[in-house]
């Protein structure tokens, strides 16, 4: 098929996940700092509530929100409302 | 320098002379109308204008105020973009319905009274339905008709609450209306219903994605703005449309993971960003409200955006299941570049427009859960950062890894046209101005701004938040768990009509229609066999009694025949001689007497 494209090599696939993870990881790291220097009041921390300052807590919920999602809209909802393409044609 | 030419106006009879241009300047005509309606916009002075007394009724046709100057503004600017878009089709219908389409919402959002308001709300329906039909698919046709059933309903519920409202207070003036009596609960609903409230939202998620490709991007931009206009106008600060709103964010992004349609996927997630707005509108606190608003602005951009990207993967591979397609980033790079601006965009990045909006009705949900009373609003925060994390996953990731990446469906096709990568590009351009320097947006807001969204904080929690969500989907997809789309249709509320409505007509009609023949069969039977008694029974009763005299008589056999023929006709057909009538008719006289004499003796 002509061209080599960026994605048709894994190698470029894994560097890419490589990439993602790692920043994923600095997140975390960052997020570490953070506490540490609004606690040291070196920088201010605009909250709204208690739990916004536990470690990873925007991590956490994003995570976990994101599997519920897909959890509850496969095992659930789709047995529930999956029909054929033409249900409602006859 | 100031001008007062109606916005709706410049739309609408612009549009009627388009199908007399031809070739380069019918495009250049299409893209003057919206120019020359931003301009005739920016010198328009705020307050009343065209006040006509109509029928006895105090009509003001154009109100201009902050609120919907800023509608007006981003009308303007899709209008504009859309059309550049659809420049290639060379369809007349949709042109024309897109203009007609577009005029009316400005109508709406500039209407001084209930009046012109419910006109102009009508005649959005007549547009986009219009543009459902301009695809000639039968599916279109059939989705256009239950669109049309729907929005005429809610048209007539709107109609009237208006009317009951003008009969209680006697005045057409648009007011903030709060949720007490009759009229007040039919404008709610009627607005709701253009509003995709959850279960009455299916004409969206239905009708959205059978429409052309340039009919979509209008769709997506008018009805459902007008609407949260509207609530923005007459109920804000009304608490249930908190739960409402919050409603919406939810449920769609969980019937987004499953659907097959892309842009159905995109239809989903278009009710899930209207119930941001919704919630800001019910919060009713200045913040929540201009963050409804900038959401608004923001929406029509992004979420056009999004739809012009797949209308393009759709204009040239013909498909747009994502069981079809995949790999197009090779073929379509642009494409796929300005699909993941608004991609990032809806899903809130920092630098994208989504950033500055949606988290300004967050913060009002945190500050008003800090009221006595309105402790419940924690939730509203926690189900709307839910929604966030959710929006991300469909339409922030979903949406281009299925098209562009994920397995090469081996489409191998041209880039999208000139055009379209230009609509696209103005798009995504304004996309990332508003998200890197938001300053002009919120200048434009109904309230004064005093919100920062570029804090260490925001933007930290924001992108974890993301990430996050990226990264659930990265672990799902390798481990195999995540949902494999699968070419099926999913039920939503549409079902009610759809195949429920279906169904108990079905049921009336074995049930109700031989009850309704066995009835009619008993009423024919007996009033036909009255009749073909009645018809000769004058006839054969003289013939009974003549009978008798004419055997005395010595009448037989042929003679008798003739006889009692004769008499048959005479009496049937009324031509007895009058000399017999009458010695009849005094015969009956004198039986009746001798009746009344014996009686009386």
């Amino acid at each position: 098929m002509g061209k080599k494209h960026i994605f048709d090599d894994p190698r470029n696939v894994k560097r890419l996940l490589k990439i993602f993870f790692s920043f994923v990881i600095i997140l975390l790291i960052l997020d570490v700092l953070y506490i540490f220097l609004s606690k040291a009041h070196v920088i201010h921390r605009h909250i709204n509530y208690k739990w916004e300052e536990f470690f990873g807590f925007y991590a956490f919920f994003g995570f976990v929100a994101c599997v519920i999602l897909v959890l509850v809209s496969k095992y659930i909802l789709r047995p529930l409302v999956k029909r054929r393409e033409d249900y409602y044609d006859n | 320098m100031t001008t007062n030419i109606l916005p709706a106006f410049i739309f609408m009879i612009g549009s009627l002379l388009i199908p007399f241009f031809r070739g380069r300047a019918k495009s250049i005509y299409m893209m003057a109308i919206p120019v020359a309606g931003f301009l005739n916009l920016l010198y328009l002075p705020t307050g009343d204008h065209y006040l006509v007394n109509f029928a006895g009724l105090e009509l003001v046709l154009l109100h201009v105020d902050r609120l919907n100057l800023l509608f007006g503004y981003i009308y303007h600017i899709i209008s504009l973009i859309t059309v550049i878009y659809i420049l290639n089709f060379k369809n007349n219908v949709e042109y024309v319905a897109g203009f007609m389409y577009a005029g009316a919402a400005l109508g709406v959002v500039f209407a001084g009274d209930f009046f012109s308001f419910f006109v102009f709300w009508e005649m959005l329906t007549i547009g986009s339905v219009m543009l459902i039909w301009a695809r000639k698919t039968k599916s279109a046709q059939a989705a256009g008709y239950r669109y049309l059933l729907v929005h005429v309903f809610g048209g007539l519920v709107l109609f009237s609450g208006i009317v009951l409202h003008f009969n209680q207070t006697g005045s057409l003036e648009l007011v903030k209306i709060s949720l007490s009596g009759i009229s007040s609960y039919l404008i709610f609903l009627g607005i709701g219903i253009n509003c995709a409230w959850p279960i009455l939202h299916p004409w969206l998620t239905d009708a959205y994605p059978e429409s052309t490709i340039g009919g979509t991007v209008f769709l997506s931009a008018f009805t459902t703005k007008t609407a949260v206009y509207a609530l923005a106008r007459f109920f804000p600060g009304t608490e249930i449309l908190i739960w409402i709103g919050v409603g919406m964010a939810a449920f769609p992004i969980f019937y987004a993971v499953i659907e097959n349609d892309l842009r159905r996927v995109l239809a989903y997630s278009l009710i899930n960003q209207v119930g941001f707005m919704v919630v800001g509108i019910g919060i009713g606190t200045q913040l929540s409200i201009n963050g409804a608003c900038a959401h608004a602005f923001n929406d029509v951009l992004f979420k056009g955006l999004l739809f012009m990207s797949m209308g393009a993967v759709m204009y040239r591979t013909g498909k747009i299941k994502a069981t079809d397609l995949g790999g197009l980033y090779k073929s379509m790079p642009w494409t796929t570049l300005f699909c993941c601006v608004g991609a990032a965009s809806i899903s809130a990045f920092p630098l994208f427009s989504g950033f500055v909006s949606k988290s300004m009705v967050m913060a009002a949900a945190a500050k008003g859960s800090y009221l006595p009373g309105q402790a419940s609003y924690v939730i509203v925060w926690l189900i709307l950062l839910f929604a966030s994390a959710g929006v991300f996953h469909h339409a922030g990731i979903k949406i281009p890894f299925f098209a562009f990446f994920g397995h090469d469906a081996g489409h191998r096709v041209k880039e999208a046209p000139k055009n379209m990568l230009i609509a696209m590009g103005i798009a995504a351009f304004l996309c990332i101005f508003i998200g890197v320097y938001p300053k002009p947006l919120y200048s434009i807001l109904p309230f004064p701004v005093d919100y920062h969204p570029y804090t260490i904080s925001h933007v930290l929690s924001q992108t974890e938040l993301l990430f996050f969500s990226a990264l659930a989907f990265t672990l799902l997809l390798l481990a195999g768990i995540y949902p494999s789309e699968i070419r099926a249709l999913n039920l939503d509320a549409d079902w009610i009509y759809r195949k429920l409505g279906k169904q108990i007509y079905r049921t009336l009609d074995k049930g109700l229609n031989p009850l309704n023949s066995f009835c009619e069969s008993i009423v024919r039977g007996v009033t036909t066999g009255l009749a073909l008694f009645f018809r000769d029974a004058a006839a054969k009763l003289s013939l009974f009694v003549a009978v008798n005299f004419w055997l005395l008589a010595g009448y037989r056999d042929k003679r008798l025949e003739i006889k009692k023929n004769r008499l048959y006709n005479d009496i049937s057909q009324g031509t007895l001689s009058i000399g017999i009538a009458a010695a009849v008719a005094v015969s009956f006289i004198l039986l009746v007497l001798i009746i009344i004499y014996f009686k009386e003796a």
